[in-house]
């Protein structure tokens, strides 16, 4: 079943800016989703749509087979929101925003009260319940956030950039803490503009840019399309020329950095015999992260490239 | 979720959420919401009902503190009522976190009820202090409870509308003290709460028919005196019409996503 649907979505707001120029999306049930791309993009435009907040200009959206404008309702109450930006009010303490947001979906007093002690324990608020929203930090607000979205329990969680400005320990603990929710069954949506964090937690992705769906695939699959690795290399000592090596990506990045691209069919012996050949030491190796960066970077290049007038 | 509970029984808890957190916000804040106005009508009980009322002798037949004291209640519950919605919604606008309701599958129309009985329970709750502070100037014997307590709360529910719609189309601080500024209190001025609109010229009398406050402060008076410069029943005719035509206003606005959603 699909946990969303999106048919043709369209929005263009006031003032004339075209967000979403007809995207079309699915994603599955139990799904880690990530939907990555540039600033601007429409990443938010999209969910803002999904969530009641924007008004959507033409299309479909489908939540779990319910129709957003035909049974808002049902649609509603099964998605839970994380906003880009912080929208509690600053004067509530923490626990009357998680409490009362409950309220608003429905949920008695007593199983709200509980499942707010559940929620702000999982993500280590509890102690901080009486206090005030706003004498929270970042982070703290960032979670308090996530805690008001599940506590009806949604099936459908979305999240528009939950570790935006979240410090790495916290990031780790916060994707640990959706990896759980995502294994208990929540179909999770999330926008990110770290590719690490679409690269370790989603399953499936799309990138949106200019309003259209470049690319709609398994983390997997578009990490295979990436068939080449690079390495960067800590020389012994300073190089000033660089030497001549064939069939490969040679880039000086200092003195004594290299950075070295190969296809998935060469072998690594070839780089350092060359190298040794020409008399450079390697002191130490390691693998060039994020490659789904990279690839992003790349792709979004190869696009605007294409895109460009002729001359 | 709690598969056992229906959408009715859903719909109501969203309602009483929002219910008891618009009450707590005005009971919190009392020094601002309260407070001030019970001064205010103290004051106005005191200069034009003590001193000034007891030169000015009988108005229909009634000692002039008498005669205006229904009105400054109305007055009190007109413009209370009025600005606790505009300033508690628009506060919500502003601050973002309207968008904890409209994400909410809590309907629109329990999001309108719910801060409608903010507005009222504001507004008759100053309504009873200046009551309350009204009994140290003058007895007040209340002719008919019904029609009293109908007129009251019907007024405080309408100006909550008011309220309600000048919140949506607010944008900034401003645009929540114009309405109440140049609309609200010339309307309760002449609306007859200091006067009876018998002693105006008849050109003034008819025009002071077209001011529907001028109807609640009559229908107010009348359930406390038995007197009133008009007929109840036609007060009742339009009180009740304003109050269907603003729900309808605001709930169509709300179905838009007027001022709330891009
Ligand atoms: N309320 C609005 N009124 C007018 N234009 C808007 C509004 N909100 C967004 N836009 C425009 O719509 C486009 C898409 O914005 P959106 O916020 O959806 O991008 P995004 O992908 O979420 O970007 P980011 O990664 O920076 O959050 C942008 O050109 C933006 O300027
Ligand atoms: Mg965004």
């Amino acid at each position: 079943m699909h946990a969303l649907s999106l048919r043709q979505l369209r929005k263009r707001y006031r003032g004339g800016v075209e967000a979403l120029k007809g995207i079309d999306l699915t994603v599955e049930q139990g799904d880690f989703f990530g939907l990555l791309g540039p600033n601007g993009a429409g990443k938010s435009t999209a969910i803002g749509i999904i969530s009641s907040l924007v008004r959507k200009t033409a299309g479909e959206v489908n939540v779990f087979g319910y129709d957003l404008d035909r049974q808002p309702w049902e649609v509603k109450s099964r998605i839970g929101l994380v906003p880009q930006e912080f929208n509690f009010n600053g004067f509530e303490t923490v626990e009357q925003i998680v409490v009362n947001q409950a309220g608003f979906y429905g949920i008695p007093r007593r199983v709200a009260l509980e499942r707010t002690e559940r929620y702000l324990r999982e993500l280590g608020l509890w102690d901080k319940r009486h206090a005030p929203s706003r004498t929270l930090s970042g982070g703290m607000k960032r979670r308090l956030m996530i805690a008001r979205a599940l506590v009806h329990e949604p099936p459908l969680l979305i999240l528009d950039e939950p570790t935006a400005g979240v410090d790495i320990e916290l990031r780790r603990s916060m994707w640990d803490f959706l990896r759980e929710i995502n294994r208990q069954g929540t179909t999770i949506i999330l926008t990110t503009h770290y590719l690490e964090e679409a690269e370790t937690l989603c399953r499936n992705l799309a990138i949106i840019d200019g309003g259209t769906i470049v690319e709609n695939t398994t983390v997997k699959g578009l990490l295979r399309k990436l068939s080449t690795h690079a390495f960067v290399l800590d020389l012994a000592g300073p190089v000033e020329q660089l030497p001549a090596l064939p069939a490969m990506r040679v880039e000086r990045l200092d003195d004594t950095t290299l950075e070295v691209e190969i296809s998935a069919e060469q072998n690594l012996t070839e780089v350092f015999v060359a190298l040794a050949q020409a008399g450079i030491r390697v002191a130490s190796m390691k693998n060039k992260a994020n490659r789904l960066e990279e690839m992003f970077v790349r792709m979004l290049e190869k696009k605007s490239s294409s895109e460009a007038p002729a001359r | 979720m709690t598969p056992t509970m229906n959408r009715t029984q859903r719909n109501l808890i969203a309602l009483g959420t929002l219910a008891r957190k618009e009450t707590q916000r005005f009971l919190r804040i009392w020094q601002q919401t309260l407070l001030p106005p019970v001064i205010t009508m103290t004051l106005y009980l005191i200069i034009f009902g003590s001193l000034i009322g007891s030169r000015i002798g009988p108005m229909e037949g009634y000692p002039y503190i008498q005669f205006i004291v229904p009105g400054i209640i109305m007055m009190a519950v007109i413009t209370n009522s009025y600005s606790n919605v505009v300033s508690s919604f628009f506060g919500a606008k502003f601050g973002r976190y309207v968008e904890e309701m409209l994400v909410s599958s809590m309907p629109n129309y329990v999001l309108l009820l719910g801060y409608v009985i903010g507005g009222v329970g504001r507004g008759l709750l100053v309504g009873l202090l200046v009551i309350g502070v009204s009994l140290f100037f003058t007895d007040l014997h209340l002719h008919s409870f019904w029609i009293t307590c109908s007129t009251i709360l019907l007024t405080s529910v309408l100006f909550s509308l008011g309220g309600f719609i000048n919140a949506i189309f607010a944008r900034k601080f401003d645009d929540i003290s114009i309405i109440p500024t140049f609309v609200l209190t010339p309307l309760t001025y002449l609306g007859g709460v200091f006067y009876s609109i018998d002693l105006l010229p008849s050109f003034w009398r008819q025009v002071s028919l077209t001011n529907p406050v001028l109807y609640m402060v009559n229908a107010f008076r009348y359930g406390i005196l038995g007197h009133s410069d008009i007929d109840i029943a036609t007060a009742y005719g339009i009180i009740l019409s304003v109050i269907a035509v603003l729900t309808a206003i605001a709930l169509v606005l709300l179905h838009k996503g007027v001022g709330l959603r891009s």
